[in-house]
């Protein structure tokens, strides 16, 4: 296991309010990881961060093989080296097809000469094929994704993520609004895809967590408060602190 | 007759005084010969004692005698004041200026004095009227002197400073005299002691006559000339003086032949052409000016023209001469003087006139924040995009014209015209706010497209009604003048209006926002609607009010800006995009910023103004493209605010 | 395997049709002399100011940037063409009086004699360095695109790298036309200033042949310009990139997660939009005849983003609609084809309540009719849109995500 992102001492404050804390983690390919805090820890920050949208005041976020920097990048190249982001509320492109939705997701080059010049494939149709399959919507390919249901929206989105083909992906509480039979569908894609590649969730809720059966490292005021397997740190005296609110 | 019969008289008798005549009759008699033939030497006397006597007559005497309306009656020998009328004169006695009959042509001597017997008569005359009892008098003299200033007068302006009992007279006058004394004294030391006085006065009249002291001519000659007072020697060649100019300059002193010019040259061809050829070309051939040079240059070979100088000849015609500036005044003494005397004089100008600028650029800034405020609150507090926001301020100035119309007193009607204008541009405000922009809250691009349409539709409107030429709308009268610090630096009283009118906006919409029900209703309604409707204020009645404050104060804004400037239909227009810069780079959703942003676009303005002061438009041209880089430095304004941005 | 253009976007086929029909309509009628010169002139005008509205839709209803500079980039166009056209017609005038010297005039005397006559009435007769192309066609014609392009690639890269969106970036595009148009009203733009450049309907070496054929030609370029450029926009706006563009107008965030550089697909738009105004304006100009700095003030931009509203923003057709529609409409209003109303008291006249009306139809379309008049075509074919969601239309920096909540 090779660490293929490694945040270290990573701070940053908004108007003085020190929303991450000396923040230090790392994540090997292929590795599951599930993040867990309470409001307000830092988890969304962290993760903006890590895909550009936040400049961190200090600290070092290395990336892969070559332990590229990616402070300063902005968001899309971030998202070109191999980072993927799955919002909290599902962000689908409403007024497009599913497949074009899938389609403008799908790894490939990204200028705007190679896009305007783009020219579908058979190759790409099998592809969206296959993760439409995977997350359900396969019937549902030519439908307008502003039609679909929140759970439909969800797995969309979680489609083309995987359709982006990361090698790390950032997944925002995927299981919010779903019913049960949804959730263990999403932990299936999910722990699937941490076969090949890093994934981290960020999640609240402790049975999904539980589920994804990983490693945990909990965020409390913008810094690592523990680390570990579930149970180990369920039993850590400061995270039940944290979440007993003492 | 029976006068004229004692005139016969007394010429029969010859007394040397007549027996009516009265004092001045008699000290004219007294100095006769200096009179009747006077010279310049000789007249000094004559005035002198005439001086001396203090008699009331002498200066009417004096200023009669200068004007060639005095004379010398044949018959009786005396003196009279005499005017042409008819065929003879009418006469009127020297002591009482009362009518003393007629003479005919022929019998009576005019006197007329020689030109410097005139200017001694002047110099006298000045005197008296410098000390004449009647301070009005002694301005009236001391203005004509600085009107014609002419070196006889500073002997009898210096005569009079001392007995002067007005304290600012004597001021202006030493102060004259300083000036008279820098062109005319006599001696160097006392010019120079006289320009050193003046160092301290920036007054216009006192650069003139300094300026006038450094007039300098342009000289050329073989080698400079070493009596010369030389203000500066050229280098030909460079970009001060080209050689071209320099050589223009040797034509123009008759020391070098002048150049035949492109012109000339095909003029003379044209004038030479004969069976289709002229100097051996076709004349088909001459369309390029090498061609053209060289027929040229086989016609005067012919000798049918002048030669050409070539441009090595120029050169060296250049090379032999040394070109300089030449100063009209001869002693270098007073130049030196002089000069150090402008140069801080003009420094402390210099001074004078940033701080003129600075001020002009406040009320500049003033009229700004004044647009811009209203906007500051629609769309920095609320979001809206207001493009009716400049016609708003149109429609204030207009309700301004038609109480001014009604009410004709102007106090009365501007104090009359603010309230009035607030209101019909509140209620404007809100009924747009119900009708239009409360349907489209949080589609901030057909808010701006609707507020267009509004804006397009108003504007047609105002000039359907009011017509297309502009409207006056009149300050009353103690708004005109001006507050004059000094001869640089001088402020409009309608400037300072505004500008406190600016203050006290300012003042009062920080008073709502932050100290009163309404200002937290606004801002609670603003950061959260739902939760502040949970609490019980009704969002619609927050958001109808605040659009109303904003629109209400564009419409004073637009008062204040008709009576600065013209009330025309597409004054909005004009105010519209610079508002939105104001707010923009100011920083949205704060009075301070608008504030700022208004004091960086007026200090802004002024001073590319004042680096390019012939074209506004270029100067407004620059601000533009300035607040457009300023955007991409600070995206969200001057005075940030957290969130917000103009990216967002 | 994508398919043909036509086959995905019908409509393409259906404009194609509809537009030889008129163009082929119009020359009939022109031919047997049914329509007048001007009205011809004025058919072709409207078929340039379609082609810039297009450009428009492009940038604003497809990638959600309301620029208010579009019609600044037309008139750019429109100054680069003029400017040939004035200099060789000039010169052709120059080339007749001078032949009546007595000696052959040099280059420099005919380029005098060009500068005073030209900018005699801004009291110059030097030629400013902008005009350094405008004696040769091959290097004057390619500005029509490349000014424009420039300006709106240095304009859109420093506004769209300090991620300047929404109304903000409106404003912004406004003060670029304003700053433009009160240039060009200085006298020492170089380019006559509120004057303008004028006589461009003499079109030089054409002055054998009438003005009536010369509009008909001039109608022919405009349609087949609309044409041309409404199949590249079509083809522009299917496909990748179309889905593209849309993303970043409804969600440019998002877009920029997936790993495209939003700013460069903005750029680009921004630019051959800018372009294609400026090809508008080149052939709009010379049908009108006149060019001066008022046709680039800041309102007639507003106007154009009017007509893309009116004909329904975000289909290529709707912004044709719109454009034709309201520029025959506004012509048959201002020009007095209009009867007054008589209303007993006040008898209105539309040339002066014509803008009034404008105005406030356009507050009502933006009130109760977004979709515009081609939302009509809806009814005849609906689009597949969600209704579930509603359409917010292209409102960068809306509260979108949260209305869209079901």
């Amino acid at each position: 296991m090779t660490a293929l992102l490694e945040v270290s001492g990573v701070s940053v404050s908004f108007d003085g309010f020190r929303a991450i804390n000396n923040l230090s983690l790392t994540i090997a390919e292929p590795e599951l990881r599930a993040v867990i805090g309470p409001n307000g820890a830092g988890k969304t920050t962290f993760m903006d961060i890590i895909t550009g949208k936040t400049r961190p005041d200090s600290g070092r976020i290395l990336w892969g093989e070559k332990s590229v920097s990616l402070i300063g990048m902005s968001e899309s190249a971030i998202a070109r080296i191999g980072i993927g982001r799955k919002f909290q509320r599902p962000t689908v492109f409403q007024t497009q097809t599913v497949r074009d939705n899938l389609a403008m997701a799908l790894k490939g080059r990204r200028g705007p000469r190679e896009v305007l010049f783009h020219r579908a494939t058979a190759d790409e149709a099998a592809r969206i094929n296959a993760i439409s399959a995977e997350i359900g919507l396969a019937d549902s390919l030519p439908r307008i994704a502003g039609e679909l249901s929140h759970g439909q929206k969800q797995w969309l989105e979680i489609g083309m993520l995987l359709a982006q083909d990361p090698r790390l992906l950032l997944v925002d509480e995927p299981a919010a609004g779903m019913t049960p039979a949804e959730r263990a569908h999403t932990t299936d894609i999910l722990r699937r895809a941490a076969r090949t590649r890093a994934v981290i969730v960020v999640e609240h809720d402790m049975d999904f967590v539980r589920r994804l059966d990983c490693r945990v490292t909990v965020l409390h005021e913008g810094a690592v408060l523990a680390e570990g397997s579930l149970d180990h740190v369920t039993r850590n005296r400061d995270v039940i602190d944290v979440y007993l609110g003492r | 007759m029976l006068r004229a019969l004692i005139f016969a008289l007394a010429a029969l008798t010859w007394l040397p005084a007549a027996a009516g005549a009265g004092p001045l009759q008699t000290l004219l008699q007294d100095h006769r010969a200096g009179i009747e033939a006077p010279s310049r030497r000789s007249v000094e006397a004559v005035l002198d004692a005439l001086v001396a006597s203090a008699l009331p007559g002498v200066p009417l005497f004096l200023e009669r005698w200068q004007d060639k309306g005095v004379a010398l009656h044949a018959a009786d020998g005396l003196f009279y004041y005499a005017t042409p009328a008819g065929d003879g004169y009418a006469l009127a006695d020297i002591d009482s200026d009362a009518p003393a009959g007629t003479a005919p042509r022929g019998a009576i001597t005019e006197l007329r004095p020689n030109g410097g017997v005139r200017r001694e008569i002047a110099g006298a005359l000045v005197a008296f009227q410098l000390s004449a009892p009647e301070i009005g008098r002694r301005r009236a003299a001391v203005d004509a002197i600085a009107r014609s200033t002419s070196a006889d007068h500073l002997e009898p302006l210096r005569a009079s400073i001392a007995d002067e009992p007005d304290p600012g007279l004597r001021a202006t006058k030493a102060r004259l005299a300083d000036l008279l004394a820098a062109r005319f004294g006599a001696t160097t030391a006392e010019r120079v002691a006289a320009i050193e006085a003046l160092g301290d006065d920036l007054s216009v009249d006192v650069r003139a006559v300094l300026n006038q002291i450094l007039a300098t001519t342009a000289g050329v000659a073989a080698k400079l000339p070493p009596e010369a007072n030389i203000a500066r020697q050229w280098r030909p060649g460079t970009a001060d003086l080209p050689a071209e100019a320099a050589y223009a300059r040797l034509v123009a002193a008759g020391l070098a032949p002048p150049v035949v010019g492109r012109d000339q040259i095909r003029a003379a061809l044209a004038a030479h052409v004969a069976q289709g050829r002229v100097g051996g070309f076709a004349v088909a051939a001459l369309n390029s000016d090498a061609a053209r040079f060289a027929a040229y240059a086989a016609l005067a070979e012919t000798g049918a023209v002048a030669p050409t100088l070539t441009p090595e000849a120029q050169a060296a015609a250049v090379a032999a001469h040394v070109f300089f500036d030449e100063y009209r005044e001869a002693d270098a003494e007073v130049t030196d003087a002089a000069r150090a005397a402008l140069g801080a004089i003009e420094a402390r100008v210099g001074a004078y006139q940033m701080a003129d600028l600075a001020l002009d650029a406040l009320s500049l800034a003033s009229i700004y924040f004044l647009a811009a405020i209203g906007l500051a609150i629609t769309f920095g507090v609320m979001g809206v995009i207001n493009m009716a926001h400049g016609e708003f301020i149109m429609m204030g100035a207009y309700t301004g014209y038609v109480v001014q119309r009604i009410v004709p007193d102007y106090t009365v009607s501007i104090l009359l015209a603010l309230p009035l204008a607030f209101a019909v541009t509140f209620a404007a405000g809100v009924a747009m706010e119900r009708l239009v922009i409360r349907h489209l809250y949080h589609r901030p691009l057909e808010t701006l497209l609707a507020t267009f349409g509004l804006s397009i539709g108003l504007q047609q409107l105002a000039k359907t009604i009011f017509g297309t030429q502009a409207r006056p709308l009149t300050s009353p009268a103690w708004l005109d003048g001006a507050w004059v610090l000094n001869d640089v630096v001088a402020i409009s009283h309608i400037r300072i209006a505004i500008f406190v009118l600016a203050l006290v906006f300012l003042g009062l919409i920080l008073f709502i926002l932050k100290r009163t029900r309404l200002g937290l209703e606004v801002r609670a309604v603003t950061q959260n609607p739902g939760m502040a409707g949970s609490l019980g204020i009704n969002p619609d009645r927050i958001n109808m009010l605040t659009f109303g404050l904003g629109s209400g104060i564009a419409g004073i804004a637009g008062v204040a800006i008709g009576l600065y400037a013209k009330v025309t239909s597409e004054m909005g227009a004009d105010y519209i995009v610079q508002s939105f810069m104001t707010v923009v780079v100011g920083g949205v959703g704060n009075v301070w910023g608008t504030l700022a942003g208004a004091a960086m676009i007026g200090f802004v303005q002024k001073l590319i103004e004042w680096l390019n002061p012939s074209n506004t438009l270029a100067a407004q041209t620059y601000m533009i493209l300035f607040i457009i880089l300023f955007i991409q430095i600070r995206p969200k304004g001057i005075v940030a605010l957290r969130g917000r941005a103009a990216g967002d | 395997m994508r398919r043909s253009l036509v086959a995905t976007h019908p409509s393409v086929l259906w404009f194609l049709l509809a537009l030889a029909l008129v163009t082929l309509g119009v020359t009939g009628l022109a031919e047997a002399g049914l329509i007048s010169t001007s009205f011809v002139k004025t058919l072709g005008k409207t078929l340039c100011l379609a082609l810039v509205a297009v450009a428009m839709d492009v940038v604003w209803g497809y990638c959600g940037i309301l620029s208010l500079g579009h019609l600044a980039f037309f008139g750019i166009g429109g100054y680069a063409i003029g400017m040939w056209l004035m200099y060789v017609r000039t010169e052709e005038i120059v080339a007749v009086s001078l032949a009546a010297e007595a000696l052959p005039p040099t280059p420099q005397e005919i380029r005098d004699a060009i500068g005073t006559q030209i900018f005699g009435v801004v009291g110059s007769s030097d030629f400013p360095w902008i005009w350094s192309f405008a004696d040769r066609a091959w290097l004057q014609f390619p500005m029509i695109v490349i000014v424009p392009g420039l300006l709106a690639l240095v304009f859109g890269w420093l506004a769209f790298r300090s991620r300047v969106t929404g109304v903000y970036l409106s404003i912004l595009t406004q003060a670029m036309t304003l700053a433009l148009s009160l240039h060009l009203f200085q006298n020492d733009s170089g380019l006559r200033g509120n004057n303008g450049l004028s006589g461009l309907q003499n079109i030089p070496g054409l002055d054998g042949i009438g003005q009536d054929r010369i509009s008909i030609w001039f109608f022919w370029a405009s349609a087949a310009a609309l044409a041309a450029g409404y199949v590249f926009f079509a083809w522009i706006v299917s496909g990748r990139m179309g889905s593209v563009i849309r993303a970043i107008r409804d969600d440019e965030a998002r877009v920029r997660f997936l790993g495209y550089h939003v700013e460069s697909y903005k750029l680009f738009v921004f630019t051959v939009t800018a372009m294609v105004a400026g090809l508008a304006g080149a052939l709009y100009f010379p049908q009108a005849g006149i060019i001066n700095p008022a046709e680039v003030a800041p309102i007639a931009s507003v106007y154009l983003a009017v007509w893309v509203a009116i004909g329904g923003r975000g289909r290529l057709y709707g912004a044709v609609i719109g454009a034709v529609f309201v520029s025959l409409l506004s012509s048959w209003f201002t020009g007095g084809g209009a009867p007054s109303v008589s209303l007993g008291v006040y008898t209105i006249h539309w040339t002066e309540w014509w803008l009034v009306l404008l105005g406030l139809s356009f507050v009502a379309v933006t009130l109760f009719a977004p979709k515009g008049i081609g939302g009509l075509f809806d009814r005849i074919a609906p689009r597949p849109v969600a209704d579930r969601q509603g359409d917010y239309g292209p409102d960068a920096g809306a509260w979108r995500r949260e209305e869209g909540e079901p």
